[in-house]
């Protein structure tokens, strides 16, 4: 078995930057020596950067098992179909117990989480991060490439496998469609028809989605991402139109009908169909905005082993069509449309993609941070 | 977080307990001291210790190193204008709480305190003082929400439309109405006790010495009062300062009071690295909070000479 996982650990490797390349040759020279002597069950699962490090899949299964624990963070189960995926994950490894941790925190809180109960066995073993916290984070994070690794688009995963995107989509709009014809552009939700009707899923100056929305309404109103101040501008023009609800979305309230006109990613808005059989998505032509979640290992996962199985679970080809379940574009999209593995059902149904779509840059993102913290409460006010 | 929720406890629960019984203090040594312990240390544990840890951290930037930057942040045009939004949205409702509060027990006054009414309101009003936060917010958007009940049967039943100008309920001034909601009964358990220590003899004094029923109230009566009228009214201010879980339900938008700003900072997923501020602004809060507690006990101190 040893000069199998040796050739599978140099092919990937020539895959590589160099600087993974390094730390990858370092792995395998230290793993080899005690594969030598005790086989696999030798392998440090916390140092495990790829597949090839435990061997084979079942290796890796075997190694989570006898951890027998999971411990998720922030994975709300109406957010991108997570239920589904937590309850096949239990599903497929009985032996392994899922410890659903505080699943509506922030992704901020996450890495807060991972700082306060670092050494405990109840620390988080694996994240689920917005872009702006993964790459302000990455201390916090463990290397580790998916056997399918190389079928995520470069632009969306660290190089070394520190974080990787998972799933995404685009800034849309949801809206209760007994009430409201679709709104074309964003100009329409000016109108005196939408009187107190639109929100935004959480407050631009924390949430990630809300965030998006005013990156949308900027680049809707001609703007760039170096400048949030148009989109800035729309939602005060929303607020003095009286347009403008304030309460915080969430399943209940769409249900109800409180907030019939929602900002928020399409997945998301595409969930709120169960509650709401009248509920609506649109994507606005023109510029998209889209946005991807990633998954990251914390370096001092208490479960190193199953923190990587579950990483090779979610970016599996059934786990990815899930994802297109819920609404979400998985990131392996385009390679399993070549090899003929999506649900093409689930992915007709997507909203249509933008013609051009941004995404903003870890610059572009702190300063609108910046601009929004001081500019965002008064305008909204 | 559990700093601003323990304060607001805290304020509620340091409500005017009656005057100790006297001669419990006549002992110079024992050991009294000892039961008092355990709730020592859990206060110690659970309020002393986070409170400086909290307020420390605003003295230091994220690597540790001191910095006056996070306190220096407090004077920010966007933190001033939530720290002003704070204290107009605890006076306005403090004074309305305290006024309303104060009438309902001039009207309990005259009940049979034994009876069924005053037993029951003083039942309810202690329950309603605790009951706010996310079930509160929740009660309010049910009733008075876009699609509430109250709403939908005014606009289907009278044509009238509460939010023809747009919706309130979720900025700064819906939080008025859901504030008042506690404010009131929190005023009935703290006054309630004041206006019954009224004693019938100095009324009974007045009328014998040729007063009038308004000559009593203007010489007698509201002198006697005002003290714990004042203290209460401060007790009320503090606990909608500190209130943080029912304006977090509801308003979403803009951070707009001190301890929604607290959450941003703590919490955001967007603006990173600012976890220390929140502990300057806590210091702020701790600040404005300590003048009105210090305040409080003046007047309680010079209330509770009428009380024995």
């Amino acid at each position: 078995m040893a000069p199998v996982i040796r050739r599978a650990r140099i092919a990937s490797g020539i895959a590589l930057t160099a600087a993974a390349a390094l730390l990858l040759t370092s792995c395998a020279a230290e793993a080899s020596g005690t594969a030598d002597a005790s086989g696999d069950s030798a392998v440090d699962a916390a140092t495990a950067t790829s597949l090839a490090d435990f061997g084979t899949l079942a290796d890796l299964e075997a190694a989570a098992k006898a951890e027998g624990q999971l411990n998720v963070i922030a994975l709300p189960r109406d957010w991108a179909n997570y239920g589904e995926i937590l309850d096949l994950f239990a599903e497929k490894y009985p032996e392994i117990t899922i410890n659903e941790q505080s699943p509506d925190v922030s992704s901020a809180e996450e890495i807060q989480a991972a700082e306060t109960n670092k050494g405990l066995d109840t620390a988080p073993d694996v994240f689920d991060l917005g872009l702006t916290v993964a790459l302000q984070s990455t201390d916090q994070f463990a290397p580790y490439q998916v056997e399918t690794w190389d079928d995520i688009p470069e632009e969306l995963k660290e190089p070394t496998g520190l974080f990787v995107g998972d799933y995404g989509g685009y800034m849309s709009i949801g809206y209760d469609s007994s009430k409201f014809t679709a709104p074309a552009a964003l100009d329409d939700l000016l109108g005196a028809d939408y009187k107190g009707s639109v929100a935004i899923n959480g407050d631009p100056t924390q949430a990630g989605a809300a965030f998006a929305a005013v990156g949308l309404a900027t680049v809707q109103s001609d703007g760039t991402l170096d400048d949030f101040q148009p989109g800035i501008d729309f939602f005060g023009e929303l607020q003095t139109a009286g347009n403008l609800l304030k309460v915080d979305v969430t399943t209940a309230t769409v249900a109800s009908g409180e907030t019939p006109v929602v900002f928020d990613w399409d997945y998301l808005n595409a969930a709120h169909t169960a509650d709401n059989e009248n509920w609506e998505v649109v994507v606005l032509d023109g510029v998209g905005y889209a946005g991807y979640y990633n998954q990251a290992i914390n370096v001092d996962a208490p479960n190193p082993a199953a923190a990587r199985l579950w990483q090779e679970f979610l970016y599996s080809d059934e786990v990815q069509n899930l994802w297109l379940k819920g609404g979400a574009r998985p990131v392996r999209m385009e390679a399993m449309i070549e090899a003929g593995t999506i649900d093409t059902d689930l992915a007709d149904a997507l909203p249509e993609a933008p013609a051009e779509t941004v995404v903003p840059t870890e610059e572009q993102s702190e300063n609108a941070g910046t601009l929004l913290g001081e500019k965002w409460a008064a305008a909204v006010q | 977080m559990t700093l601003v929720a323990t304060a607001g406890a805290d304020a509620a629960a340091s409500a005017p307990a009656p005057a100790p019984p006297p001669g419990r203090s006549r002992t110079g040594l024992s050991f009294a001291w000892l039961g008092l312990v355990p709730f020592a240390a859990y206060v110690m544990l659970f309020l002393a210790v986070p409170t400086v840890l909290a307020i420390g951290s605003g003295f230091f930037t994220d690597d540790g190193s001191f910095t006056w930057a996070n306190v220096a942040a407090l004077g920010d045009p966007v933190v001033l204008t939530t720290f002003a939004n704070s204290a107009w949205l605890s006076l306005l409702t403090a004074i309305v709480g305290a006024v309303v509060g104060a009438l309902v027990c001039y009207a309990l006054l005259g009940m049979n305190p034994q009876g069924g009414v005053r037993t029951t309101v003083d039942a309810v009003a202690g329950v309603l003082a605790q009951f706010g936060g996310v079930m509160l917010a929740f009660a309010f958007i049910a009733t008075i929400g876009t699609q509430g009940v109250i709403t939908v049967f005014l606009r289907d039943g009278f044509g009238l439309d509460i939010f023809a100008n747009g919706n309130w309920l979720y900025a700064l001034p819906g939080l008025i109405l859901p504030y008042i909601y506690f404010q009131v009964p929190l005023m009935v358990i703290t006054f309630m006790p004041a206006l019954a220590g009224l004693k019938p003899q100095w009324a009974e004094a007045n009328l014998t010495l040729g007063g009038s029923r308004a000559s009593f109230w203007l010489r007698v009566g509201f002198p006697v009062l005002a003290p714990s009228f004042l203290a209460s009214l401060l007790l009320l201010f503090a606990n909608a300062f500190s209130s943080y879980a029912t304006a977090a339900a509801l308003a979403s938008q803009g951070s707009q009071i001190v301890p929604l700003q607290i959450r941003a900072a703590l919490t955001s997923e967007t603006v990173l690295g600012r976890e220390n501020l929140a502990g300057a602004l806590a210091l702020g809060m701790i600040l404005v909070v300590g003048v009105v507690m210090f305040l409080y006990s003046l007047i309680q101190r010079r209330a509770a000479r009428w009380q024995s």
